[in-house]
């Protein structure tokens, strides 16, 4: 706890417990979790010693979910209700999945912006299903740890823009995760990678999988991981390595692209087959069923395979040329190149990657894992339990914001790769007599139109004093947070009023409909919920506590006078003793009260701290 | 003595007042700034807290981005210095940079006649990030010397260098467009 990790060092610190928190893929094709144990990092196997779960999820007719190898085996049988690849719909829009997706579901139309497909257990959101998945793993993890976890760090693709994150950590949160930090899958693997190997210097990170591409360039620099740039694409992978294979295999057997949802899947299940078995023969066999149920038997070979996808693997070279011209640096600078992602085991992609760089690309770490295990590493500094390591990573945004201006132009706010979290201030006005509220589209993307680029959402302001027009000057600030999250706030600077701002999300659940799921997801197990719920905020109140007395005995009296420090062990023990009750309002309110009567003193240790940071280097020094 | 956010960059982290910048001084600050204030540090912290932590990394960032940018340094330089930055446009008047923002306008929209348009306006690119380099070094020289009359030849170059930095993400967005059409 952040409270305990500014003391100096040498003071005794209570001993706290260590928390356990863990690190999560959430894999287009297969999931996994991850966590520290004994100082090692490693991920956890279900009963049956499997550590990859399958990201499917079979919704039952008696409203029950099948999730993982269960669910997989089913995919081509009951195709309609078993969801394979729900990543590549997180935080999408219908028309993006019809544009992109290969024989997808049975979608809903519904005046909602979040598609749902339909399914015999009723109508469920790539969110909800991506939160079935978190559910299982939450649980494998804490079977396997044999308690209650703090808290989750969950990968994402670098290259996910806010509704995709935000869509991510809605999951989660539907999943009964304390999310602690959304990381970049490319930055956990370097976390796993550089504390392993204990590299400095520059290195890349080429991760391709199922659904994602990312590329990252990171400088390693004693612990701390600082990301140059990253650039990707969110809609390529394995998968359309597959759907290419796939529909190679139709136009051989000639069967017409209107094939039903049970053959393509079977096709793409083919297809992946043959495309991992080339990865070690030079052809390999193939046999697709027609729908007359007369089979077509052929040959797939190396080659053929190479003139299908080369399209493929070259759309994941422009991003790497990017990310370096980005990085401000060129080729011969970089290291090393980390390979991530199951997709990289196809060889024509790591020859393409090796033209490339003009360097063999790593690839004896596990390309599987190595996401989970540095989201494991990342969740265990976070949740407190290594106060003296200096693992630090400093992450970027992945794409440019920007709000819509006249015309349907975009103007850019903040650029891509700039490191966050990050805040930019803009000042509008009215242009009406009385005009009292506005609205702003916010864009995510490179390009100039709004039609080119991602919707993210679109802010109302309200509350503005109503004056002539062009008088009111209101600013607007546009925050992006350490999880690549965008928060907006407003305020008319004449009279300081604070905007009330809302906010219609493009391609999201807005906040309502996410508690409704949950107080749903909640009513099924209220009892279980409400004790789960208590012992979640008596640990909180306990953390508390044990903080605050700490850093009370450290620097208290050099913080607080007397009267200050006599409210404050006052709120404390009132805090005490209701944390024993089991009133769970009553503790939070318990806490926020203590909290507001330590702000004073929260803020003058920061600045020490920050002071103490830059010590031993005075300013006059430079200046005389 | 508080942590002041008002204090200027150079004062935050620690380094001399000029637009000459030791990179890696400047970095080395950032990083034990940032170790001490961000985010990660604050995860499991109050409210409170991580409203600070979050305000301070984002103030720290800025502060590196700006001091880290030629253009965005001197612009800070200048306004440090008492230059005000209206955001009318000052008219260029120096007919060879005219004459060089003319032909890179037109090789820009003749990159779709190239065999390979994405490499074309990658060399274009490239090509503008040499020409900013250049303007970088001219700006560096007149920057060094407290001549008011070099001050306002300064505020011209950070204009023109303001011209190049638009040239290039315009270039950069057809570069993306070129991808997506790929």
């Amino acid at each position: 706890m952040a409270l305990l990790q500014i003391s100096e060092p040498g003071q005794a610190t209570a001993p706290h417990q260590h928390r356990l928190a863990i690190g999560i893929d959430l894999g287009t094709t297969n999931s996994l979790v991850a966590s520290v144990r004994s100082g090692l990092a490693e991920t956890l196997a279900d009963d049956a010693g499997q550590h990859l779960l399958p990201s499917v999820v079979r919704y039952m007719e008696n409203g029950s979910t099948l999730v993982g190898q269960l669910a997989k085996e089913a995919a081509a049988d009951d195709a309609m209700n078993t969801i394979v690849s729900v990543k590549r719909l997180m935080g999408r829009g219908i028309e993006d999945i019809r544009k992109n997706e290969f024989g997808s579901y049975e979608f809903v139309e519904q005046d909602t912006t979040v598609p749902r497909i339909h399914t015999v257990a009723g109508d469920v959101s790539a969110i909800e299903v991506s939160a079935e998945i978190l559910k299982v793993l939450r649980e494998r993890a804490e079977k396997t740890l044999g308690d209650e976890l703090s808290g989750a760090v969950i990968a994402v693709p670098a290259y996910f823009d806010e509704a995709q994150r935000q869509a991510t950590k809605d999951a989660a949160r539907l999943a009964g995760l304390n999310v602690l930090r959304l990381l970049n899958e490319p930055t956990a693997a370097a976390v796993a990678y550089g504390l392993d190997k204990k590299a400095d210097g520059i290195i890349a990170i080429y991760d391709l999988g199922g659904g994602t591409f990312d590329v990252s360039i990171l400088r390693l620099n004693r612990g701390v991981f600082e990301v140059m740039a990253t650039a990707g694409d969110s809609a390529l992978g394995g998968d359309d390595m597959d759907m290419l294979i796939a529909r190679w295999f139709m136009q051989q057997a000639g069967i017409s692209d209107d094939a039903d949802h049970a053959q393509i899947r079977r096709l793409m299940r083919e297809a992946r087959r043959a495309k991992e078995a080339l990865t070690e023969a030079e052809t390999v066999s193939v046999a697709v069923e027609r729908k007359d149920a007369s089979v077509w038997q052929g040959e797939l070979t190396r080659s053929v395979m190479h003139e299908l996808i080369d399209a493929l693997i070259k759309k994941t070279i422009s991003p790497c040329r990017r990310a370096l011209r980005d990085a401000g640096i060129a080729v011969g600078d970089v290291e090393e190149v980390v390979m991530v992602g199951g997709s990289t085991r196809v060889p024509r992609v790591r020859e393409q990657v090796e033209a490339f760089f003009k360097r063999p690309p790593l690839v004896d770490i596990d390309p599987d894992k190595v996401v989970a295990v540095g989201a494991a590493i990342q969740a265990d500094v976070l949740a407190g339990n290594k106060p003296d390591e200096e693992m630090l990573l400093l992450d970027v945004i992945p794409l440019s914001l920007g709000l819509e201006t006249m015309g349907g132009l975009v103007e850019k706010l903040i650029n891509r790769n700039t490191t966050i979290p990050v805040a930019r201030a803009q000042e509008f006005t009215t242009y009406k007599d009385g005009q009292t509220a506005m609205s702003i589209h916010v864009l995510q993307g490179e390009r100039e139109m709004v039609q080119d680029c991602r919707s993210l959402a679109r802010f109302s302001l309200r509350d503005i004093p109503p004056m002539v027009a062009g008088a009111a000057r209101i600013r607007v600030t546009f925050q992006v947070d350490a999880d690549g999250l965008l928060n907006v706030t407003a305020q008319e600077l004449t009279s300081g009023v604070q905007s009330r701002i809302e906010v219609k999300p493009s391609y999201g659940l807005e906040d309502a409909e996410i508690e409704h799921m949950l107080r749903d997801s909640m009513e099924h197990a209220k009892d279980d919920m409400d004790s789960r719920k208590l012992r979640e905020q008596q640990v909180e109140g306990e953390r508390v506590i044990e903080a605050l007395q700490s850093a009370l005995q450290t620097d208290g009296d050099q913080y607080l006078d007397k009267a200050e420090r006599e409210l404050i062990e006052q709120s404390l023990s009132e805090l005490q003793k209701i944390n024993l009750g089991e009133d769970v309002e009553e503790i939070k309110d318990a806490i926020k009260h203590l909290e507001k009567t330590c702000s004073a003193y929260v803020e003058r240790r920061m600045n020490s701290s920050i002071q103490n940071a830059m010590s031993g280097h005075s300013v006059e020094e430079f200046e005389s | 003595m508080s942590f002041d956010l008002s204090s200027d960059y150079f004062h935050l982290f620690g380094i001399p007042v000029s637009f000459s910048v030791d990179t890696g001084a400047l970095m080395q600050r950032y990083r034990e700034l940032q170790q001490v204030v961000h985010p990660d540090r604050f995860a499991t912290s109050s409210e409170q807290e991580r409203r600070l932590s979050l305000q301070y990394a984002t103030h720290i960032n800025e502060g590196l981005r700006v001091l880290k940018d030629p253009l965005e340094r001197a612009r800070y330089l200048l306004q440090l210095k008492g230059v005000q930055w209206d955001d009318e446009q000052t008219t260029l008047s120096d007919p060879e940079f005219l004459m060089q923002q003319m032909e890179l306008r037109e090789s820009l929209s003749e990159v779709r006649e190239q065999s390979d348009p994405v490499e074309a306006v990658a060399d274009i690119i490239t090509n503008v990030d040499a020409i900013i380099q250049e303007n970088t070094r001219l700006l560096e020289g007149l920057l060094q010397s407290e001549d008011l009359d070099n001050l306002d030849k300064a505020k011209l170059q950070v204009r023109k260098m303001q011209f190049l930095q638009k040239m290039k993400s315009e270039a950069e967005s057809l570069e993306a467009k070129l991808e997506d059409e790929l």
